[in-house]
């Protein structure tokens, strides 16, 4: 059978696991006032701002500031709610221009940055180029572009980046910048003690800045081994306000890495609408032995399961870490990883091609692993001691 | 500064945004089946998705009621239809909608669009174009699932793959072949009436009626002859009427169809215990033989029939129906010989087994032709 032929005839098995499970019957609701599904409420200001924007703009769809500030908008939604449908509504304000090689420089940076959400990386750093050729002090453009680097691991490429931000940005923004890359690249205590000094002496009155650099803290302070420093970053965040998906994840892992499971599955038990909390929920509740863990792994699989009818691959991270530790599948796992490898390298994709390399014995992922911990020098505790048992075990 | 503020804020939400999103994106889900020129469709959109688009939350306190969702119904047939358009051979294929359910998928409740629409005429290559949500949400996505004939494919639309053309009957021939030939065989395995028919007029086929009384037949190769002019016979027949009704040039009320079979089968279990046709079994297995090639065809009426390869279904369901005949007779052949001279053969099993089988389809011949339920 041809390679597409396979893929086709997965897709259909893929189509009828779907439908037969995840999919309760088709049905009318026997109770006309039954509450079906909850959507965002009109009553909510951003909502209203939002709904008001979008009909100025049918008006006057070629209104190029209007149309970057409503995408502006839905992007900052998307993040605060997780709901990707946001990105597209952005990505449909910027219609007129989105296809266009050379467009207005604030849509440039706009489309990189939902680019890089569905992980076209080249394409968003292709856009950021063009932004900062056009314009060497834009702030924005620099910053996403330090991001994407990062994430795909030019780790040079992005300090390059960020030593753009001086004297363009506020002090806390270049050293949150600079410490995100070194603390990954050789400089891990520096950069925590940098970042420290730099909360302290130069605050910024933004409570988004400041769960942000607090959370960035709590994962360095988590990687050099510091439970406590880790936990008191953690807790600073949680306190700034309501904590978001990326912060409540993070503290979730740190919960689960640190035997106190039911804490996690406190903290997330009503968050399971989001697949990455959904996927440490049912980790939690397997760690603790709760009985419900195998019918929250089930739905968290169909969610993989849509995910992959639509072709979707941005989700290899956490399928890989779902196929280890709940499926308990170390093959599928490291073949996961190793995917998601090539594209993403931050130190949770490093952390989660180390396990499942652990686990499956595969020697390709174990060399990737030895390789990255070499060139780019990353310490991580846990990483570390992975490598030292895949070491002994090659 | 203050575009310096707004930068911040973009950073910590690029960041943030980084991991694996917490939801999936928005995608529709929709079934065609296609049947000659008959197109039967399901198509799942999210409630959240309609409300984006043709606002569905009639109060807007972000509680969806099933009442909501139905009071616009007219308005989602319309927003949804205009937005999928199916051509055959460069006919339009116009949809409609028949029903509107509710179901729950992992990520939310959708609404359940039954769907039906015709085409001018067979449908080779179906047309479809899909412009759902693309204009709101260019990251949403259609996913299809085309079903004919028994095989299905999907596809996947996107705004740059909107426009697809997706071959109905295209699909290999002999996979078509050989699913038609396995209906067969088991339509054969569960159709008592046609192997009940079979073996009450086999039962004899070792024995001949001579002074009358039964007597063992001597050799192998004439019972053999026998079981195969009388198969032979039922074959021809039931081959001529199934491709005569498949094609429709001949048709019988399919009431009249199954209570002739079932008489069919009383008579020859009735010939086993008073020899009425002896002699002549296969001349009875051909008349008989023809109505019982109306009741194979209605059954594969029933599995429908792509038009487009319509004699290749046909022999192939033929082959199959063969192919299970040919099987119940290697088995019953060696045995009914080896057990010819036996009491147990004779009294057992062609005289009270043929009773039974008597018994069996008169029940039937009353059910099927006064339509009342006797057996279980």
């Amino acid at each position: 059978m041809t390679r597409g032929a396979s893929a086709a005839l997965r897709l259909v098995c893929l189509w009828y696991l779907w439908c037969g499970s995840a999919a309760a019957a088709p049905h009318i609701p026997a109770d006309g006032n039954q509450v079906v599904e909850h959507l965002p409420s009109r009553a909510d200001p951003v909502q209203r701002e939002l709904l008001r924007l979008r009909g100025v703009l049918s008006r006057r769809p070629g209104d190029l500031g209007l149309a970057s500030a409503l995408a502006q908008r839905y992007i900052e939604q998307a993040r605060a709610d997780g709901d990707p449908r946001y990105l597209g509504y952005a990505q449909a304000a910027l219609a007129p221009w989105w296809s266009q090689a050379q467009p207005p420089e604030q849509v440039l940076v706009l489309r990189a940055t939902l680019r890089q959400s569905t992980h076209q990386f080249p394409a968003a750093l292709a856009d950021l180029d063009q932004a900062v050729q056009r314009d060497s002090g834009n702030v924005q453009a620099w910053l996403t572009r330090a991001t994407v680097q990062m994430v795909t691991g030019q780790l040079a490429a992005a300090r390059a980046s960020c030593m753009r931000l001086y004297s363009r940005a506020p002090l806390l923004v270049v050293q949150t910048c600079l410490s995100s890359v070194g603390s990954i690249s050789g400089q891990a205590a520096d950069s925590y003690r940098q970042l420290q000094e730099a909360q302290k002496r130069h605050p910024l009155d933004d409570p988004g800045v400041q769960v942000w650099v607090a959370t960035l803290l709590g994962e360095m302070a988590e990687r050099a081994g510091d439970a406590a420093g880790a936990e008191a970053h953690f807790r600073e965040a949680l306190a700034a306000g309501e904590p978001d998906s990326y912060l409540l994840g993070a503290w979730a892992d740190f919960l689960l890495d640190h035997g106190r499971a039911p804490e996690a599955a406190r903290l997330l038990k009503d968050k399971t609408r989001n697949d990455a909390l959904l996927l440490r929920y049912a980790l939690a509740l397997q760690a603790s032995g709760a009985p419900d863990a195998g019918r929250q792994a089930e739905i968290l699989r169909a969610r993989f399961d849509a995910a992959m009818l639509r072709g979707d691959t941005v989700h290899r991270r956490e399928q890989a870490r779902f196929e280890l530790a709940l499926r308990k599948d170390p093959a599928a796992a490291v073949r996961l990883a190793k995917a998601n490898w090539m594209v993403q390298k931050e130190p949770a994709d490093l952390r989660i091609l180390a396990d499942s390399a652990l686990a499956s014995g595969d020697a390709q992922a174990a060399q990737m692993v030895r390789d990255w911990l070499r060139s780019s020098r990353i310490e991580d505790r846990r990483v570390a001691a992975s490598a030292a048992r895949l070491g002994a075990a090659a | 500064m203050k575009r310096i503020a707004t930068a911040l804020l973009y950073l910590a939400a690029l960041l943030l945004a980084m991991p694996a999103w917490a939801h999936k994106p928005s995608d529709s889900y929709l079934t065609l089946d296609v049947e000659g020129r008959r197109i039967d469709g399901q198509w799942d959109i999210a409630l959240r998705d309609l409300d984006m688009a043709i606002g569905l939350d009639g109060d807007g306190n972000g509680e969806l009621t099933w009442n909501e969702v139905r009071g616009r119904q007219d308005a989602i047939a319309a927003y949804a239809l205009a937005r999928l358009k199916l051509a055959s051979a460069g006919q339009a294929c116009p949809l409609r909608l028949t029903d509107m359910l509710l179901d729950e998928h992992s990520d939310g409740a959708y609404a359940v669009l039954r769907l039906h629409g015709a085409c001018g005429a067979d449908v080779a290559r179906l047309d479809v174009d899909y412009g759902l949500l693309f204009d709101i949400d260019p990251q949403h996505k259609g996913l299809l699932q085309l079903r004919h004939g028994g095989q299905a494919s999907t596809a996947i639309f996107a705004p740059d793959s909107a426009h697809q053309t997706l071959g109905v009957s295209g699909a290999s021939s002999w996979r078509q072949f050989g699913d038609y030939a396995r209906h067969g065989i088991w339509h054969i395995w569960i159709g008592f009436d046609h192997i009940l028919f079979l073996l009450s007029l086999l039962l004899p086929a070792v024995l001949v009626y001579r002074d009358r009384k039964w007597q063992g037949r001597t050799t192998f190769r004439a019972a053999a002859f026998d079981v195969l002019k009388i198969v032979t016979a039922f074959t021809l027949a039931h081959s001529i009427t199934l491709t005569l009704a498949t094609l429709g040039v001949v048709a019988l009320p399919s009431r009249l169809v199954e209570s002739a079979i079932a008489a069919s089968v009383v008579l020859a279990a009735l010939n086993n215990l008073w020899p009425l046709f002896h002699g002549r079994r296969a001349l009875v297995a051909f008349a008989f033989g023809l109505i019982h090639g109306f009741g194979f065809a209605s059954v594969l009426r029933d599995l429908g029939l792509p038009k487009a390869s319509l004699l290749l279904s046909l022999v192939g369901f033929n082959v199959g129906v063969e192919v299970g005949q040919i099987a119940i007779v290697a088995v019953f052949l060696p045995l009914a010989f080896l057990m010819r001279n036996s009491i147990l053969y004779r009294k057992g099993i062609l005289g009270a087994g043929s009773c039974l089988i008597a018994l069996v389809a008169l029940a039937w011949l009353a059910e099927r032709s006064l339509d009342m339920k006797l057996l279980a």
